[in-house]
């Protein structure tokens, strides 16, 4: 492994002039969980590794009255231990309880699980159904990327070099709102999906007001599936959710590999589309 | 020519004060640094847990942290789970049920089944289960190792 320097920033704009030292050659360090095992296996030569986690806004974790900021390395264990935040966003306990076993969830974050940009990342469908803002920090200041927006290619994002994901922001869940997300894999835990769906629905009554379906592993980055528009104005029916899987199903375009055919993960879509709406209806049943 | 670092940390409940590389894992600072050769490496991608250390009062995996990271933090290693001359209840229950046997996975074992008796004393055998999910071993199947963490919990 090429050896470099470790940077420990305690304030955006510290990390910023870090960053911009060391110019494409540095990359910024949250959990770590995926860039230390990148840099050791050679993805990257690097001459420096800037730790963002010490910077107060890269740790917020706070439930407003209009929106919900998640600081860019909050590790998954604060989002599934926090009672409130738990009860707010079950979507979001699903993706975090999910990622890694337990040694994992102590240091990885939803925001790193982002920035991965992995096409099968467990949180980045979740963020997409909760309609995510992306807060990037970089040396020209600082712009907002809708989270179905952030991956660009596998292990590709919109993160430019000298840049880095500050917090991620997403409405509050008004009552009638529920999400869920649910992957098939072969084994229970650690394991990375075959496929995955995230789900969310927006109910007045009966009636899905909005909705979202986001795929995971079944194309080169996520994908914000047609589903979700499918069902707007609709009631939530057997029927109508039925369609929906269909049409995610025809969104996704995987391939085959070693974790499962590209018509298995198709169907797997379907399935999972349609178990994460009656999921996501449920709890926005209960969130009334 | 990349220098050392200075890191200042609570290892194994002593303060220490060293010199590391800013590239060189945790797991790796534990044991050529330290001299701790308690935590074994496995896979040294954050697959196997064999490498658990608890940073913090959470598990993780030590080949997934780099040394200079642990500077103001608290980490308890495998060689700070025996009191003198007093093996540890999990420690006691993983001989008696014999949950082990090469033993590469055996302290990444025992520091993540402590983190969860301390957090829980008295976890069904399905959260058991979960909990451990991060940690492999390749000789014994699991069955042991949960009897054993299920033992230890009994006594408790």
């Amino acid at each position: 492994m090429h050896p470099f320097e470790y940077v420990r920033a305690t304030s955006v704009d510290e990390a910023i002039a870090a960053l911009a030292k060391y110019g494409e050659r540095a990359r910024p360090l949250a959990g770590g969980t995926d860039v230390l095992v990148m840099a050791r296996a050679g993805r990257w030569e690097l001459d420096a590794l800037v730790d963002i986690k010490h910077i107060p806004e890269t740790n917020v974790l706070e439930l407003g009255s209009s929106e919900f900021r998640l600081g860019s390395a909050v590790a998954c264990y604060r989002v599934y231990e926090d009672e409130q935040v738990a009860a707010k966003f079950p979507g979001l306990v699903d993706s975090a309880s999910m990622i890694g076993g337990i040694q994992i969830q102590s240091r990885a974050g939803l925001g790193g699980n982002l920035c991965n940009a992995s096409p099968s990342g467990d949180g980045i469908g979740t963020l997409i159904v909760h309609n995510t803002t992306c807060l990037i920090a970089g040396p020209n200041g600082t712009r907002e990327v809708a989270a179905e927006d952030f991956c660009t290619g596998p292990g590709q994002s919109v993160i430019g070099d000298g840049e880095f994901l500050v917090e991620m922001k997403m409405p509050m869940p008004q009552k009638g709102f529920g999400a869920a997300y649910e992957r098939f894999t072969p084994r229970n835990e650690m394991d990375i999906a075959v496929a995955g769906v995230a789900s969310s629905v927006q109910l007045d009554g009966d009636i899905i007001v909005s909705a979202r379906v986001a795929l995971a592993a079944v194309g080169p980055t996520p994908i914000l599936s047609s589903a979700g528009d499918l069902l707007a104005g609709k009631e939530a029916t057997a029927e109508n959710i039925s369609t929906a899987a269909q049409a995610a199903s025809a969104d996704a375009s995987p391939i085959s590999d070693m974790r499962g055919t590209a018509e298995q993960r198709i169907h797997l879509v379907g399935v999972l589309t349609r178990r994460t709406l009656e999921r996501a209806i449920e709890r926005a049943r209960e969130n009334n | 020519m990349v220098e050392k670092v200075r890191v200042r940390a609570t290892l194994n409940g002593e303060p220490v004060d060293f010199l590391v590389a800013p590239y060189v894992s945790l797991l790796d600072t534990l044991r050529d640094e330290l001299g701790l050769t308690g935590t074994k490496e496995g896979c040294n991608d954050g697959n196997c847990g064999a490498c658990t250390v608890n940073l913090d009062g959470r598990i993780v995996d030590s080949c997934c942290v780099l040394g200079a990271e642990i500077d103001g933090s608290t980490v308890e290693t495998i060689e700070g789970m025996a009191e003198p001359g007093k093996l540890h209840p999990l420690q006691q229950t993983f001989l008696e049920e014999a949950a082990l046997q090469c033993g590469i996975c055996t302290p990444g074992f025992l520091i993540a089944a402590k983190a969860l008796l301390d957090k829980e004393p008295h976890p069904s055998e399905n959260r058991i289960r979960f909990w451990l999910a991060g940690n492999l071993c390749r000789c014994t199947g699991y069955d042991k190792i949960v009897k054993a963490v299920q033992k230890a919990a009994e006594l408790a």
